[in-house]
């Protein structure tokens, strides 16, 4: 089990396979006349390699905990650890690098510069990486060999997010978050990019954390939590029930 | 329907709050320029109401003439000229004065006063003491600016050598008039309080003092209403022919008064020049602010269109937002520019010898300088305010489709270079959005073209120095002869201590005529052998004198729109005033004034005179200038000596007192002008970045690296735009050359490369200020909120 309840909350084990541990995360955006308890408590341990999906509704704390996890944001109380050490007391240039040197994000709505070629944002992102794959083979992972040299504005919805999954993943990130990677797209384009996440959550390794609360993609996952209102409520070893192919929406 | 104009309105009100750092940046340009309008008004107003109160009280005369000796009674011929009103005859000559404690001699213009000592015309302001008692003749009224800088009281004494006798002068009146309200003394730059003086003495005792018993020497006159000047001028001169005048000309020509009009012609340039410079550069601003502005309220457009609020009423919308952006400027204009030119005011104060320097500022300054700055922001506005008004509220309502790059110019153009991807991401952004990337480049050069526009006039001033005192007139000391003598009197001055050489000249007024135009010059005789008083051509080379024929100051050739070989008139305005024809043989370049050059014997020749000097420059042994001092006070007939070191080192003191204040003036003004203009455009691509620059934070690009991107778009911009603004300075400099040129001196085009340099400096020190201003807002980008929403 390595989701605990708060109680019984051991050192995370580096050596278990355990890429990142939170111990009670809670998070409190404090808006000056309201207090908003956003995370109330999550223990949680990410596995090296897996595919996770986080469900829940608008407002359950998901999107706080991913940024989080993505060194985004600090929690109000608890720890994270990446490796073993800790995220939470690092500096804003700490995450920084952590951000650099080990996570790739996807984002909903792309976030591609307009003013780059496919191939060049993803060489934003290989020129400061450590140990890259060249952007043409990353765009080739994804589907995208044919269209190297389009702008975004030229690409649709389906081929700016596959840029973006191609991006993400250049850098051989450890850790790869996707904030609601299907949202803007339609159920047959939605199904090409989750196919590349796949594939490249394969072929890399790349733990993968994907949050959405289209229910549906839950099937892929190696395992699904659901969050309501700040709380972890629910762990569901799926085990990769289906093919991304095989799922629709 | 009130209450939505009213939601509008405070929907106006909160968006301009919200941008209120670019709103500050467009205020502090428009404010630089309402101010520097509404100064140069307000000045100019002053000027002209102090001059014109003190002309008006002491009666400054209309006309002006002299001769050598003229009868008593030929006072009443004068009056009966057509158009004379009133007739004031005096005795006026230059003197030497003999200062204890001064190494060089200082200069006096002696001037009589009737009996009573009030003349009919050029009265005299009496500040203390008395009026010269007539049995008295050696009490004088002095003017004031001379008593207060050697420190004399009533009951003081000065040494004036009159006819070459030395005589002791009692102050008993300290005393001003409008004649000498810019105090310039002979061969002086500037005014000298220490080295020139009028003197006020009785009549009778001037008649004593220079054998003019029943004569007088000088002529003013005022004109009735509606009289021609130029019939007077042309009746004075056929009356005073007979007795030696030197031509009789109007106020415009008076030297005192044409100083007074050309500061205000000067102002006016600048009122005209420099304050568009700062309202073009805030119409630029506002017009980039706007349109981006309304990309980023599309929606909120739509949405006013969908309510039912016509173009006309969106277009007014954004209108007055453009005028709330400029209103505080404005206002901030008129405070500063009220301030700036009571500044100003008192300051003229110094130089020019007002008894009251009235201070005005006419509201036409306020309704000009705050018109032109709405003007300008309605300009700036307009583009933007069509097309708010033109946008259709569906497609309005929907967010805008991407925005399309290519590879661009630039890179097209370096395509063998390897950039990486920040880089082509700010060349692709530069050539993407052109004209806003042209308005922050032009808004930048503006600034350095100000900055070298103003900048120059330093070095016009070191060159138009180096022109004078050591090419064209190098020599230590001008003697000028009360009249014109022998060449003798040439030998003598030559045998005095500490003078080393000497060049004898003879000057000689004329009138001089080409087609319909005409002017009343100088004629300078020199000799072509001397190199003390040179010429110099076009390029700044010396030329030699033209054996033969004429050669002009620059200035009087466009005066008269002669060239070589063109044939002028030349009326000569003494002795046996012949009128002659003669070829312009050259054009020389002269710092100041506006003289005509012929060989000395060549116009002895025309003259119908041989070996006659009025004067002579002359080398000193430095060493020796005190004893060439007093033996040159000791001898008769010299009306003025004037010392060169004297004249550098005074103009030397009156420029270092403003040299700093002025630099630091335009440097802020340049300054801020490029922190404006750079932080406009950095707020303008941080709002329609930050969600790209943002994502590039979440994928792990450092503050520095994002802060490159925006920066580094900006540094290329600042440096494009420095090559472009030292253009557009020279040409600037050129403009406010030849309009602040007034017939008493020209302003050389002349750009030190360290005036370049200093300009640029400031420029890109304001611009990396801003740019780390707002540098520090990379620091804010909100890197969650990227992740949730579209653009």
């Amino acid at each position: 089990m390595n989701v605990l309840a708060r109680s019984q909350a051991p050192a995370p084990d580096t050596d278990t396979g355990v890429l990142l541990s939170a111990r009670g995360l809670t998070k409190v955006y404090d808006t000056g006349e309201v207090k908003v308890q956003a995370l109330r408590g999550i223990d949680l341990d990410v596995r090296r390699g897996e595919l996770l999906v986080m469900l829940g509704a608008s407002g359950s704390g998901k999107s706080t905990l991913l940024n989080i996890l993505g060194g985004l944001d600090r929690p109000t109380e608890g720890d994270v650890q990446f490796e073993g050490k800790s995220l939470t007391r690092r500096s804003d240039a700490g995450l920084t690098r952590y951000r650099r040197n080990h996570v790739g994000f996807i984002f909903q709505f792309y976030n591609l510069v307009p003013s780059l070629t496919a191939r060049e944002n993803v060489a934003l992102v290989t020129e400061i990486a450590r140990d890259p794959i060249p952007p043409e083979e990353a765009l080739d992972m994804v589907g995208l060999a044919a269209r190297l040299d389009h702008f975004p504005a030229e690409l649709s919805g389906g081929e700016q997010q596959r840029v973006a999954v191609a991006r993400a993943i250049a850098k051989r990130p450890a850790l790869l978050f996707c904030d609601e990677p299907t949202g803007a797209l339609d159920s047959k384009t939605g199904v090409q990019v989750l196919e590349a996440l796949d594939h490249v959550n394969r072929e890399l390794g790349a733990t993968t954390v994907v949050i959405t609360h289209n229910v549906g993609i839950a099937d892929m996952s190696d395992r699904t939590i659901r969050l309501s209102d700040g709380l972890i409520v629910d762990i569901d070893e799926v085990g990769r029930a289906k093919k991304p192919s095989e799922l629709s929406w | 329907m009130v209450s939505w104009i009213s939601a509008l309105d405070r929907k106006l009100l909160r968006d301009l709050f919200h941008m209120r750092g670019q709103g500050l940046a467009v205020g502090a340009i428009v404010a630089c320029g309402v101010a520097i309008m509404v100064m140069a008004l307000g000045a100019i107003s002053s000027l002209e109401l102090s001059r014109d109160t003190y002309y008006d009280r002491y009666r400054f005369a209309d006309v002006f003439s002299n001769a050598k000796r003229a009868p008593e009674r030929l006072a009443s011929e004068i009056a009966d000229i057509e158009g004379v009103r009133t007739v004031e005859t005096r005795i006026s000559r230059m003197v030497t004065l003999d200062i204890e404690g001064m190494r060089e001699p200082a200069n006096a213009q002696l001037v009589s006063l009737p009996e009573n000592g009030v003349p009919r015309l050029n009265g005299v302001l009496l500040y203390s003491g008395r009026f010269p008692d007539p049995s008295r003749p050696d009490e004088a009224v002095v003017s004031k600016a001379f008593v207060d800088a050697h420190g004399f009281t009533l009951g003081s004494n000065v040494r004036a050598i009159i006819n070459g006798r030395a005589r002791d002068l009692e102050i008993v009146g300290i005393g001003d008039s409008p004649e000498h309200v810019y105090m310039l003394g002979p061969s002086g730059l500037l005014p000298d309080e220490k080295r020139f003086a009028v003197f006020w003495l009785s009549r009778r005792a001037l008649e004593a003092a220079f054998d003019l018993d029943g004569a007088f020497n000088n002529v003013s006159v005022s004109l009735s209403p509606g009289a021609n000047p130029q019939g007077v001028i042309d009746g004075l001169d056929a009356l005073l022919a007979p007795y030696g005048t030197g031509g009789a000309y109007g106020a415009e020509d008076q030297l005192s008064n044409a100083f007074i009009e050309s500061e205000m012609q000067q102002l006016a340039s600048i009122a005209a020049i420099i304050p568009p410079i700062f309202l073009i550069v805030s119409a630029l601003l506002i017009n980039a602010i706007l349109a981006r502005l309304i990309a980023t309220e599309r929606q909120q457009i739509g949405l006013l269109k969908a309510f039912g609020f016509d173009q006309r009423e969106i277009a007014w919308h954004y209108v007055k937002m453009a005028l709330g952006m400029v209103v505080g400027g404005i206002l901030v204009g008129f405070v500063l520019g009220a301030a700036l030119a009571r500044l100003m005011t008192n300051l003229y104060a110094n130089s020019f010898r007002f008894p009251d320097m009235i201070f005005r500022l006419d509201p036409s300054a306020f309704v000009i300088g705050g018109g032109s700055a709405a003007i300008a922001a309605i300009v700036g506005a307009i583009a933007s305010a069509r097309s708010a008004a033109n946008l259709a509220p569906a497609e309005a309502m929907s967010p805008a489709p991407p925005t399309v790059y290519s590879k661009g110019v630039l890179q097209r153009a370096f395509a063998r270079i390897h950039f990486d991807e920040p880089t082509r991401m700010i060349l692709r952004h530069v050539t993407r959005w052109p004209i806003r990337a042209g308005v922050t480049v032009v808004g930048v050069a503006a600034a350095q073209a100000l900055l070298v526009g103003t900048l120059f006039a330093f070095d016009a001033i070191d060159e138009l120095l180096e022109q004078h005192f050591n090419r064209t007139d190098a020599y230590d000391a001008a003697i000028n002869f009360v009249e014109p003598m022998n060449y003798s009197a040439v030998r003598e001055i030559e045998r005095l201590p500490g003078v080393l050489s000497v060049q004898p000249n003879r000057d000689v007024s004329i009138r001089i005529r080409h087609g319909q135009l005409d002017e009343r010059v100088w004629l300078v005789g020199v000799d072509p052998t001397g190199r003390q008083r040179r010429l110099l051509d076009d390029n700044q080379r010396f030329m030699d004198m033209p054996e033969h024929g004429l050669a002009l100051s620059s200035q009087l050739a466009s005066m008269v729109i002669a060239g070589v070989g063109d044939r002028v008139t030349l009326e000569v305005l003494e002795g046996e005033r012949p009128v002659l024809d003669a070829p312009v043989t050259g054009i020389v370049n002269e710092a100041m004034g506006w003289p005509a050059f012929m060989d000395v014997d060549a116009l002895g020749d025309l003259l119908g005179e041989s070996d006659v000097v009025s004067g002579v420059y002359a080398m000193i042994d430095p060493d020796k200038e005190a004893a060439f001092s007093e033996a040159v006070l000791a001898r008769p007939g010299i009306a003025s000596v004037a010392l060169q070191r004297a004249s550098i080192e005074s103009f030397n003191e009156t420029m270092e007192e403003n040299i700093n204040i002025m630099m630091t003036i335009y440097a802020l003004i340049g300054g801020a002008i490029a922190a404006a203009v750079v932080y406009n455009a950095a707020r303008i691509s941080l709002t329609e970045r930050g969600r790209e620059l943002a994502s590039l934070r979440v994928l792990g690009f450092t503050e520095g690296e994002v802060s490159y991107i925006l920066i580094g778009e900006l540094g290329l911009l600042v440096f494009l735009a420095l090559p472009l603004g030292g253009l557009l300075g020279m040409g600037l400099a050129y403009l406010v050359a030849s309009s602040m040129a007034t017939e008493l001196f020209r302003i050389p085009v002349t750009i030190d490369p360290s005036t370049h340099g200093m300009a640029a400096t400031i420029v890109v020190v304001s611009s990396i200020a801003a740019a780390l201003f707002v540098r520090q807002r990379v620091k804010t980008l909100d890197l969650i909120a990227v992740l949730k929403t579209r653009e």
